[in-house]
């Protein structure tokens, strides 16, 4: 067993009051991303009202179970994860790890059934070319897909970092971290998984 | 077994953001343009999405644990985006 306590400010997994979850830095780059995609959200929200028809013959093309699952795989990921910072404050070793790695798992998930989608609609004659509405889809879901490859990467890092035999607060919050990272790219796919498919 | 999977917040947050889901996805089902009725379901979406996106940042990012500050600003932004988007589309 390699398993070692660790950080006993974290008793039972959970952190202290008034924690910020990870740097700093990190919280800034969550705000300047909320406030991008805010901008992406109400451009989506505009053209569904300018072009009523055209959104919603666009949108009745989507596959709507590609949308759902993929925000299955997102929110699964998600929890993974959330254990697995849980876990890391507790114990460290490759048990902790092993959350991780099915939150990875989750994110690659994602991908294929992104690919999927992207590839169905582009050998239908559908891309970014074709209206107002594809253009917005292919694009903001292209600039999504960018940030599950980077916290895939992300991902690595940290379930690297939790495998290490002791960890220590600056290991947890590397970890946490990574972790709001990957839950900033879950949420920005609920949103747009509402107004691109859903409305 | 069930209680003790019930006991953790991150597990019940979990639950509810896949029952939220297929919520959102039977709202969206049932959207048809053009009505009173659709108005409301639009409006469904948006509040059903921006709950989800609220338990994400609440429990998983831990933000419950969070500083005033930073638990209502992102408050604040669920909020503010929310309603813009509910009145862009339905106002």
């Amino acid at each position: 067993m390699s398993n070692n306590l660790v950080a006993p400010q974290f008793k039972g997994g959970a952190p202290s009051k008034n924690h910020v979850p990870g740097e700093v830095g990190i919280w800034l780059f969550v705000a300047g991303d909320l406030v991008v995609f805010s901008v992406f959200f109400v451009v989506i929200a505009l053209g569904n009202v300018n072009q009523p028809d055209l959104f919603e013959q666009s949108r009745d093309a989507l596959d709507m179970w590609v949308g759902v699952l993929n925000t299955a795989l997102l929110l699964t990921g998600s929890w993974f994860v959330a254990r697995g910072v849980e876990e890391s404050r507790i114990v460290a070793g490759p048990r902790t790890g092993r959350y991780f790695t099915w939150g990875i798992l989750c994110g690659l998930g994602f991908i294929a059934n992104k690919s999927f989608e992207w590839g169905g609609k582009i050998t239908a004659g559908l891309s970014p070319a074709t209206n107002d509405f594809y253009m917005l889809f292919f694009v903001f879901t292209g600039i999504h897909l960018l940030h599950v490859i980077v916290g895939i990467v992300v991902l690595l890092v940290i379930r690297n970092a939790s495998r290490r035999p002791a960890l220590g607060a600056r290991d947890i919050q590397t970890i946490e971290s990574g972790a709001t990272f990957w839950h900033l790219v879950d949420l920005l796919w609920i949103a747009l998984f509402a107004l691109l498919y859903l409305l | 077994m069930m209680n003790t999977f019930l006991s953790k917040g991150t597990n019940v947050a979990w639950l509810i953001l896949m029952f939220a889901t297929g919520i959102g996805w039977w709202l969206g089902h049932t959207n048809q343009s053009g009505s009173e009725v659709a108005k409301l379901t639009t409006a469904g979406v948006i509040i059903v999405s921006f709950i989800k996106v609220w338990v994400v940042g609440f429990q998983f990012m831990e933000l419950k644990h969070a500083p005033w500050w930073l638990k209502h600003i992102y408050n604040a932004w669920v909020l503010i985006i929310s309603f813009t988007l509910i009145i862009i589309c339905i106002g």
